[in-house]
């Protein structure tokens, strides 16, 4: 069936069974592939995406539950033409918190939501909002300390271009 | 180091654009089955680092390494464009350049697929003058900490210094200049007392023409102006926007998505599969059945994973279908005991005198310790991208092998190794799982089935459930402490061996040493997991001297400490790691500090372990590791993978089990597959000491270390000694 969805701002009509999970949606027919397959039971949150700004698991939301709603990839986090990173994409480069990197999509669409919800998480408050995200290079303690930094150049409204 | 350096090997060429490429062969002629077909004789050479220097003046570095999160691509071009006084913020790094230029000469696919015709254009300039190549491939596997200690040190360095000393040579003569006057810094060679400054390509075409030096004069460490710093890795930006490119995020016109099943018990044959009901579902649907898996093709991935799943499989039966995990530890244990009865072992290390060990001395001390099998779980499951057609075989993945890959899938389609072309991605993880050839042997084989390119995606289940596994295990230990409580004998007995050979021997003075182990026959594939035998002889020796330390109501830290003193780099970073842990400061009740150090591919890595336990939970608050690799080429890469090995040997110390039921593995996802998370997670700080002995690896060496520094605390904080991981099958209220 013909389907309609909203993906950074843009539409797109779709012929797809509403069942299928919306990562393949994403992946496969609308083309971003910064959104990652991990799991596909919603335990690692490599598929991380927000539905209207609440992060979710793509691998285990069907199509048709998202019909026209808002959803954002890592693809849509800034603005697009946007010639800036996002704080906290600017804060991961300063902390380098990336190994070999597959998770990170999935742990900043985490860690943007956390800090569209709270300006200035605790300790805490950051463990609970990114217990969901699993990361095998171990970057905890880098995405932990990265946070802390972006709420520092959110604060600062320090951005740095995308191409720096 | 001179042996390889006089056998380095380096041909400069020019391009059309006149950029000036150099190709450096650091093992040439390597005769390894793998690669001998690929070697017609002697006189052939295997090019494996490139440097080109290009008309904007940037130079670009082709790495041979695979980048899988340990950031080598950084820290080799770093060692390289240090030695030649490259201008960093214009060096770019690539494992496969797709400049336009390189298409004409069939460069693009052979830098991809590590197989080079070599181009004409440096045939011409080289032969005869130089060398004589045929055939040039890359066969470096990524693994074994290697990259730094051996590409880096012997490759990196001497390819980065003959180049600045080629351009220095070719600017003295354009000069009429003698060469000690003038200098390189910043991709520009300078001539300080005229003042004179040009860019490193004015003397590319003269440099082209210039017999390179094979044994250039590295820098002295005083010299060094990038190695031992941090730069950004240059990776890193791409991955904080979702555009970095791993083998899963592959798109090719036409492309279809192939989900698989592989026989839950290992190894065994499909005998019939009944995909009738596919027939009622609408789209593109094939049905491929390989020798003990079947695959389902569809027009997406999550369509053929459904489909797969209507797909009635039968798989052969056999007797290990009888086998469950207490069987297992059974056979090890019978099999070690044969051994041990038939003094039926293989000696990894024998000194001093070792008495008859059926006379069982009154003052000796005995435990045995188990470990289970591991899987890796990369973060990115298993796939490949395969297609074949006009006799090619094109092949997308991440790998750390692309070159067996390459041999391996050339012989499953029967032909040559040339017309098989593998495109390394970014590895979403690779720890040793991704030097295995099965997922691209099985792409191939789907992929021969049909004219369209295939995405072959795994499951997380099919990942976990066929994996290439860490061997469970066990190993038991008998010492004989003398008047000072110290051991005087050191008896080590376990099952299988691996690599690195040293990996069961301890650093300590123990004046008799008897280390053997024995074979077992176990049906679940063994495989490289991070530190490989390190991984589990780390827990084994430095539980056991705790032990010791604790029977003697010693210090653990005091007792290896006075075991090390012939060893003063042990006894360093043992110092270090006790100063910065705050060994000596008490901790309340319930809080329990480890201690373990451990020598792996060339690094000595002290950890200590500080945690508390309320009621039965672990609460791990702090890891204190110091590490000494010689030097660490890139600062902030190294301690980040220091940092990593650590969470990644937490996760296998604390939940890390795979166990066989009815000969399958039980445990199928990261619900019933536990990994450490965020909040579980200590700090950690680390301390490097460049000793500036010879260079040691990176990527592995933290990994041994932080199982036995962890039960080592929790013995410190509760009185109990856990011999057998993962620890979360203890119970601590016992």
């Amino acid at each position: 069936m013909i389907i309609s969805i909203k993906i950074n701002g843009i539409h797109h009509e779709l012929d797809s069974d509403p069942s299928t999970p919306l990562l393949w949606v994403i992946r496969e027919q609308i083309g971003l592939t910064g959104t990652k397959f991990g799991c596909g039971i919603a335990q690692c949150g490599a598929c991380t995406v927000h539905l209207n700004g609440i992060p979710i698991r793509s691998c285990t939301t069907p199509l048709g539950s998202v019909i026209d709603q808002e959803i954002t990839t890592i693809e849509g986090i800034t603005p697009p033409a946007s010639d800036v990173l996002h704080h906290v994409q600017q804060a991961w480069l300063e902390v380098q918190v990336p190994q070999c990197g597959y998770c990170q999509s999935g742990q900043i669409m985490a860690a943007v939501a956390l800090l569209n919800k709270n300006k200035n998480p605790n300790d805490d408050q950051i463990n609970t909002a990114m217990k969901g995200n699993i990361c095998r290079c171990g970057t905890y303690p880098r995405i932990k300390t990265g946070i802390k930094k972006a709420i520092q150049l959110m604060q600062a409204n320090i951005n740095s271009p995308k191409d720096a | 180091m001179r042996k390889l350096t006089r056998r380095a090997f380096i041909g400069t060429g020019l391009l059309a654009s006149g950029a000036l490429v150099i190709g450096v062969s650091i093992q040439p002629g390597n005769r390894s089955e793998k690669v001998a077909d690929l070697i017609a004789d002697a006189d052939e050479y295997v090019f494996n680092i490139w440097i080109k220097i290009s008309p904007d003046n940037t130079v670009t570095i082709i790495v041979p390494h695979a980048e899988m999160g340990q950031g080598v691509h950084t820290t080799l071009a770093l060692m390289l464009a240090d030695e030649m006084d490259a201008d960093w913020d214009k060096v770019i790094i690539s494992e496969a350049p797709a400049q336009e230029e390189y298409t004409n000469h069939m460069l693009l696919k052979g830098f991809v697929a590590r197989d080079i015709d070599f181009p004409n254009f440096l045939i011409n300039t080289v032969d005869g003058a130089f060398l004589k190549i045929g055939k040039i491939i890359n066969f470096q596997v990524t693994g074994g900490s290697a990259s730094i200690r051996f590409t880096g040190q012997l490759g990196m360095r001497i390819s980065g210094a003959s180049t600045r000393q080629l351009l220095i040579k070719a600017a003295a003569a354009q000069w009429q200049l003698p060469e000690k006057e003038l200098s390189a810094q910043k991709s520009f060679i300078h001539h300080e007392k005229s003042g004179k400054k040009e860019a490193f390509f004015t003397f590319a075409q003269a440099a082209a023409l210039l017999e390179p030096e094979t044994n250039p004069t590295l820098k002295s460490v005083d010299q060094y102006q990038l190695m031992g710093t941090s730069p950004p890795r240059k990776d890193l930006p791409l991955k904080v926007t979702g555009e970095a490119l791993y083998g899963m995020d592959i798109q090719l016109p036409g492309m279809k998505y192939a989900s698989i099943k592989a026989s839950p018990v290992f190894g065994c044959k499909v005998t019939s599969v009944d995909a009738s009901s596919l027939k009622k579902i609408k789209g593109f649907y094939q049905v491929v059945t390989l020798e003990n898996a079947v695959a389902v093709i569809a027009d997406g991935f999550w369509l053929a994973k459904q489909a797969l799943n209507k797909v009635v499989i039968k798989f052969e039966k056999n007797d290990a279908q009888n086998i469950h995990q207490k069987g297992v530890f059974e056979q090890l244990r019978y099999d070690l005991n044969q051994a041990e009865l038939n003094n039926d072992f293989n000696i990894d290390f024998k000194t001093g005198v070792i008495p008859d060990q059926k006379i069982k001395s009154k003052d000796q001390f005995e435990a045995t310790y188990r470990v289970p099998f591991l899987a890796h779980a990369t973060m990115e499951p298993m796939n490949c991208t395969a297609w074949i057609h006009d006799g090619i075989c094109e092949i997308w993945i991440g790998s750390q092998n692309p070159l067996g890959i390459k041999s391996e899938v050339a012989d499953l389609l029967d032909i040559e190794m040339k017309n098989v072309q593998v495109y390394n991605q970014y590895l979403g993880g690779g720890f040793g799982r991704r030097s295995e050839t099965d997922v691209a042997l099985q792409a191939a084989w789907i992929a021969r089935e049909t004219t369209h390119p295939i995405k072959l995606i795994w499951t997380r289940e099919e990942d976990i459930q066929h994996d290439f596994y860490r061997e469970a295990n066990l190993s038991q230990f008998k010492a004989v402490l003398n008047s000072q409580g110290k051991p005087s004998i050191w008896i080590n007995q376990f099952l299988f061996k691996h690599h690195p050979p040293e990996a069961s021997i301890p650093p300590y003075l123990i004046p008799n040493q008897l280390i053997q182990h024995t074979e077992s026959t176990l049906h679940v594939p063994w495989g490289n997991w991070r530190s490989v035998d390190h991984s589990m002889h780390g827990f084994f020796i430095e539980s056991f001297i705790d032990e010791l330390a604790h029977l003697q109501n010693e210090d653990p830290f005091e007792y290896r400490a006075s075991l090390l003193a012939h060893q003063p780099r042990f006894l360093k970073v043992l110092n270090k790691a006790a100063e910065k842990s705050s060994w000596h400061q008490s901790l309340p009740e319930n809080w329990g500090r480890g201690i373990a150090i451990h020598q792996s591919f060339g690094t000595i890595v002290a950890e200590v372990v500080e945690l508390r336990i309320i009621e039965d939970k672990i609460h791990i608050e702090r890891v204190v590791c110091v590490a000494d690799a010689g030097f660490a080429m890139h600062r902030d890469a190294f301690i980040a993978q220091m940092e990593s090995g650590i969470i990644y040997g937490l996760t296998a110390a604390l939940y890390g089990e795979i166990t066989i039921k009815n000969g399958a593995v039980e445990q199928h996802n990261f619900h019933d597959h536990k990994m450490l998370r965020m909040d579980e997670t200590p700090i950690i700080e680390t301390y490097i000491i460049n000793s500036h002995e010879k260079i040691g690896g990176a990527g592995e060496p933290s990994t041994p270390v932080i199982a036995p520094a962890l039960v080592n605390a929790i013995f410190n904080a509760t009185g109990k000694r856990i011999r057998t991981l993962p620890i979360q099958n203890f119970d601590l209220l016992s």
